[in-house]
């Protein structure tokens, strides 16, 4: 492990902003000096002070506190839309390009009906007919997503089927569940797992706009993305208000991306690394 | 005989591609079969294996292995027989291993696949590793950590771990250089010898087929056009597409 560690610097780099980010959502209760949402009108937009770190917004909440709260929201809604959508994305992706013929035609068809409109309007139409909520912002992202990931691992694992080794674990008699599940879909997935460390940042973004639209989380939830659009109208005179929420969500996207980079270069043999 | 083929026909869409009237090996001989690329020589070493269907074609004939039929076979009584009786090596062993794995876990997963133990596996392993003249030790490498040559002898102490009696050797020289290829070709003599493989050998080299075949057999387009032991093939070629390719091998000073 500490071998793998000093063979990647990136991946220490990512691995230990994104560590300190789950650290801080698992210990937000004891590092939140406040209460996320205790309201109190008579200290509102106060300027950063070493009362407040981040500042107070519309309503007097410490922003310090509901950034860090933040950590538990928005991290945690991408977290569960990459996952749902690899879990459907990755299995049709996989079945579709190694078997090709009838069921690869159903299956890229239907995600070209999703991919033919822009991924926010479709997950906006999704999340407006579900009751505004976190789990329907989870959803209505989930929905739009998974073709990316479908049609990313066929046209990997399409390419994989036609491989020599491929061909030659049927020559060696290994059945086609083997063939799928050992040698095409671990030769598949490299792309995905760098697709997922960069979507990372998008699903937050996507969900924040969601949240501004109100289909998303909803007014006392300390979302990063919610945070910023709120303080959006204040952005010229209490600066404050969007920076920091703001620079939340941009540290852990770069966290993830360059988790993502690293593992790649890790996780593929046949990279030489230079030194 | 141990693979007997009779009027196998492989065919895309009704475009025939391969067109074997007859062709039979024997235990303890090696059969070449020559031709130019597209010639049908490969779609016929996958018919024999049947994975044509797979690849999209369609197979009528007969293939039998020790007179059990094999062409219809189902897909489960197939893999029974690929590998464990029939084994293959390919022309690029390089591409022919999953780069992901240690060659060790892919020769082991063949082997257990086929009814061995992990410890007998492991067993076997090591004793054709052995009689390949490489190390044990190399198991435990990456295919990107092995050369061409020694990927290819890898593959085929997987085809003597397994015990296949019958080996399909689809161009398994013209990617090695020649010092490589002449191991590779003393290994298969080994093995015709030493155990009694019926070995078809398929290249579009005349000049190995020559060295190192017993009989051989001629295709073009998809037809075998000339078949009979080497040594009168090779003389005194009876179809002017085989005096074509006799033409062909480049000899030192010409």
């Amino acid at each position: 492990m500490t071998a793998l560690l000093k063979k990647s610097p990136l991946i220490t780099a990512g691995g230990l902003i994104a560590l300190l980010i789950v650290l801080v959502a698992l210990a937000a209760p004891l590092l939140a000096p406040y209460p996320p949402d205790a309201i109190h009108p008579e200290m509102a937009l106060q300027a950063p002070s070493l009362h407040h770190l981040f500042g107070t917004d519309q309503v007097g909440r410490d922003v310090f506190s509901r950034v860090i709260y933040g950590a538990r929201v928005s991290p945690l809604v991408a977290l569960l839309v990459l996952l749902f959508a690899c879990a459907v994305g990755i299995p049709l992706g996989v079945l579709a390009g190694y078997f090709g013929g009838a069921g690869d035609e159903i299956i890229m068809r239907v995600t070209d009906i999703f991919l033919a409109f822009p991924s926010l309007l479709l997950a906006l139409a999704f999340a407006a007919v579900l009751p505004p909520s976190l789990t329907s912002l989870t959803i209505a992202i989930t929905i739009t997503w998974w073709p990316w990931y479908a049609r990313l691992v066929r046209g990997q694992a399409a390419s994989v089927a036609g491989r020599p080794y491929v061909e030659a674990c049927r020559a060696l008699g290994m059945p086609s569940w083997r063939i799928l599940l050992r040698h095409v879909l671990p030769n598949s997935v490299t792309p995905v797992i760098v697709q997922v460390s960069l979507d990372f940042g998008g699903v937050i973004l996507t969900a924040s706009a969601l949240s501004f639209l109100g289909l998303g989380a909803q007014d006392p939830t300390p979302d990063w993305g919610l945070m910023v659009a709120e303080g959006e109208n204040y952005f010229t005179t209490q600066w404050w208000l969007v920076t920091f929420p703001g620079l939340a969500i941009l540290v852990t996207a770069l966290a993830f991306t360059l988790l993502g980079d690293g593992l790649r270069d890790v996780l593929d043999p046949r990279r030489v690394v230079l030194r | 005989m141990k693979l007997e083929i009779r009027d196998l026909r492989v065919s895309f869409g009704g475009r025939p591609v391969a067109s074997v009237p007859e062709l039979a090996v024997d235990g303890g001989e090696i059969v070449g079969l020559a031709g130019e690329s597209g010639s049908g020589k490969s779609m016929t070493i996958l018919a024999v294996l049947g994975l044509a269907e797979t690849a999209g074609a369609a197979v009528s004939g007969s293939v039998r292995l020790d007179g059990q039929e094999l062409v219809g076979l189902s897909g489960a009584g197939l893999r029974a027989i690929r590998g464990a009786r029939i084994a293959a090596i390919f022309q690029s062993p390089s591409l022919a291993f999953n780069p992901v794995f240690r060659v060790g876990a892919i020769v082991s997963r063949a082997l257990r696949q086929h009814g061995l133990s992990a410890a007998q596996a492991r067993e076997r392993a090591d004793a054709a590793m052995r009689s390949v003249l490489l190390s044990p030790d190399l198991l435990s490498r990456y295919p990107a950590q092995l050369s061409g040559g020694q990927l290819q002898r890898v593959a085929i102490a997987l085809a003597l771990a397994l015990r296949a009696e019958v080996l399909l050797a689809d161009e398994p020289t013209s990617a090695l250089d020649v010092t490589v290829q002449a191991e590779v070709l003393e290994l298969l003599r080994e093995l015709r010898d030493s155990r009694g493989m019926a070995i078809l050998f398929v290249s579009h080299d005349l000049a190995v087929i020559a060295e190192l075949c017993d009989r051989v057999a001629v295709m073009r387009a998809g037809q075998v056009v000339e078949q009979g032991p080497t040594g009168q093939v090779i003389a005194a070629p009876r179809h002017e597409y085989t005096r074509e390719l006799l033409a062909a091998v480049p000899r030192l000073g010409s």
